[in-house]
């Protein structure tokens, strides 16, 4: 367990991105994963949303300058479906996300979520609309994202509290957040006697003898 | 709870252990990789002095940003070059077997697994890559990773999972003829919706899919994801025993007979229970068309283009939306549209039976001029094999491009893209905004049959009516 990967409180400010079903073809287009490491993702996020062929600036939130500094990004329904792309939620921690509140997640995308130690946590959909006209309206506001308690609290400095929201996600993968194990690499390598046992009573390991 | 069924079989046999986060370790029975996914995960074995565990588990081979008019190296696409590079570097100091250009076995790694006969049924299939659920049509549970993932599987054999719900799809009665196993997985989406399948495993059951072809099987799994399940499968049957005999890594003699014993017993119980199930008459579907930005959004041939005002108010954004990308309208019929492009390929459509299945509408007819129509095989051998039936000349003959395997068009990480504000019938799975290589261009999902037909035709078409 080490504490520097556990995920228990995230606190920051947000960005709404309006819409359903945002694959993760528009998170990052196909071709920049023709670059073999991650390192550049981050400026590529939302990329062809956000701006034309031309350069030119399109209305989007992260093109706003109130939503500027942003940590947590609010999301819709099955944000993230599609391509299995790690390249995703690289690209999203990279431009200095660290946690995404939903109404659901593609399946996969969630998984990356998690590899990379980013938590994506659901809220239901009359909540994600509370906490996205909250945060327009007082784009400022500090949310803390608390894995403990399984809320969502948005505060302002000067008015106090704005709106508390209870959150969901699969009670492993909160775990996995929790203790900090959410990169299970060396745990699975750890375990490779069991591996080979259970690869050895499978039929097609053993030539189907 | 499910209980009985192929998933809970598979699932409790590949089962390593329960972590201490309560998730499941996994065994993966099968590991595909392909170029784009993978150099970070190579790099992250590196980085901490592993090998690859199963080298005997693992296969590799190069598709999405290999081109496909020409097999010459290096790439025009220097990125492309680099990363074919590093894969060709990766599986040599790894030890991973390869199928690279050379081998007269390359190809979309979901058409080469199941046509070597490495997919085989009661496996775990992880590829980085979301339509791994393809191989589910063997009764395999097959699914896509992500690259930390596949770090993770080729250092390990296993992933950290935790268990899905299973939903049993029964599609009975006899489709209609000329209605394909594409149009059968659009109209599923179309019912369940793109989000429907979130949680699940899919399985595909009832008669049409009983009296369906193993490469139809494998268009319907391919799509489970677009559909939100991550695994999509058909129980084996004799169908699947007759497609696997004689392949090169299929058992042979006493070990067959040994290994269709075994694949009986992973088939769902007659008293198996689901969490879910849903039935759709066969009958009823025609072939689809997608008119918007996901593949959810698809009508019948006969149809015309649903009014946002009457779909519930999460979905009817998403409908604007498509239709202010799409420049389409509500009330419009979908037959007439006009194409400029069309695509046959992708791991979805792009084997032998898809490739004859377009050439019985292109034999003899042309495409329309100046609309461009790409074919691409999925692999070497599914090229060799359409050639020595003379569909490459019914192709060029149509005016169409016959080109090298790869996915190409399908997300557009090769050469092959849309010109600005271009509209592609095509035979892929994706119809994202973007997806196809160019931020203007369109994509119009539908059969191989349905894209040589706008073709032809220049404007979505009928297919029935050409056969």
């Amino acid at each position: 367990m080490t504490t520097t990967l556990q995920r228990k409180l995230i606190k920051g400010t947000a960005v709404p991105i309006r819409g359903n079903e945002i694959d993760t073809d528009r998170i990052i287009p196909a071709r920049f994963l023709k670059e073999t490491t991650f390192d550049s993702m981050g400026e590529y996020l939302f990329i062809d949303a956000r701006f034309s062929p031309d350069k030119t600036p399109k209305d989007h939130p992260l093109n706003e300058s109130r939503f500027e500094g942003a940590s947590i990004m609010i999301v819709g329904n099955n944000f993230g479906c599609g391509s299995s792309r790690e390249h995703a939620p690289q690209a999203i921690l990279r431009a200095g996300f660290n946690a995404l509140i939903g109404e659901s997640f593609g399946e996969i995308f969630a998984g990356n979520c998690k590899s990379v130690g980013v938590p994506a946590v659901q809220a239901t959909k009359t909540d994600i609309e509370s906490l996205t006209m909250t945060v327009e309206k007082t784009p400022n506001a500090e949310v803390q994202l608390n894995l403990e308690t399984m809320q969502v609290v948005v505060t302002h400095a000067d008015r106090g509290v704005l709106l508390t929201v209870s959150i969901t996600m699969p009670e492993e993968r909160r775990q996995t957040f929790l203790e900090g194990t959410w990169d299970e690499l060396t745990l699975l390598v750890s375990n490779m006697d069991l591996i080979k046992t259970t690869a050895a009573k499978l039929p097609y390991i053993t030539g189907y003898e | 709870m499910s209980k009985g069924t192929l998933y809970d079989k598979v699932w409790d046999s590949h089962k390593v252990t329960t972590l201490p986060s309560g998730l499941d370790q996994l065994f993966v029975g099968l590991h595909l990789v392909h170029e784009v996914t993978t150099p970070q995960a190579f790099a992250g074995l590196k980085e901490k002095g592993l090998k690859v565990a199963f080298t005997n588990r693992t296969f590799a081979t190069m598709d999405h940003i290999i081109p496909t008019d020409t097999k010459e190296r290096p790439f025009s696409d220097p990125q492309a070059e680099t990363m074919a590079t590093a894969l060709e570097t990766n599986v040599k100091a790894f030890g991973v077997p390869f199928f690279g250009p050379d081998s007269g076995k390359q190809g979309i790694v979901h058409v080469i697994g199941p046509e070597l006969g490495l997919t085989q049924p009661g496996m775990t299939i992880a590829c980085g890559d979301s339509h791994t659920s393809t191989h589910g049509a063997f009764g395999a549970l097959a699914f896509g990773i992500g690259t930390t993932e596949v770090r993770n599987v080729l250092a390990s054999q296993t992933l950290a999972l935790s268990r899905l719900k299973v939903r049993r799809i029964l599609v009975n009665g006899r489709l209609s003829p000329g209605v394909t196993a594409k149009d059968v997985i659009l109209k599923i989406i179309a019912v369940l919706g793109v989000k429907g399948g979130i949680g699940f495993a899919y399985e595909f059951a009832g008669d049409v899919f009983d009296a369906m072809t193993m490469e139809g099987r494998l268009t319907v799994c391919n799509m489970s994801i677009e559909g939100g399940a991550r695994i999509g499968y058909v129980n084996p049957d004799q169908t699947t025993y007759d497609y696997l005999k004689g392949k090169e890594y299929s058992p042979e003699d006493e070990a067959w007979e040994t290994a269709v014993a075994h694949w009986n017993t992973v088939r769902s119980n007659l008293d198996a229970i689901y969490d879910d199930e849903i039935e759709i008459d066969g009958a009823t579907i025609e072939p689809m068309v997608t008119w918007g930005i996901n593949p959810g959004q698809g009508v019948g041939i006969s149809e015309t283009l649903p009014d946002p005002a009457t779909l519930p108010a999460g979905d009817a954004r998403t409908a604007q939306e498509a239709y202010d990308f799409m420049k389409l309208s509500p009330g419009q019929a979908i037959q007439g549209i006009p194409i400029n492009v069309g695509f046959i390929g992708s791991c979805t459509n792009s084997r032998i039976s898809d490739l004859r299945e377009a050439a019985d509408i292109l034999k003899g007819r042309k495409v329309k001029e100046g609309i461009q129509l790409l074919v691409v095989p999925g692999s070497q051998q599914v090229k060799k094999q359409a050639e020595s039936e003379g569909l490459d000349t019914i192709f060029t003959e149509a005016g169409a491009e016959w080109r090298e395997a790869g996915c190409s068009m399908c997300l557009a990480m090769n050469t092959d893209k849309l010109g600005d504000n271009q509209v592609c019938a095509s035979s892929s799975n994706r119809n994202f905004i973007g997806r196809q290589g160019n931020p203007t261009g369109r994509t119009l999902l539908m059969s191989p049959a349905m894209v040589a037909a706008a073709a032809i035709n220049g404007v979505i078409a009928d297919s029935r009516t050409m056969s």
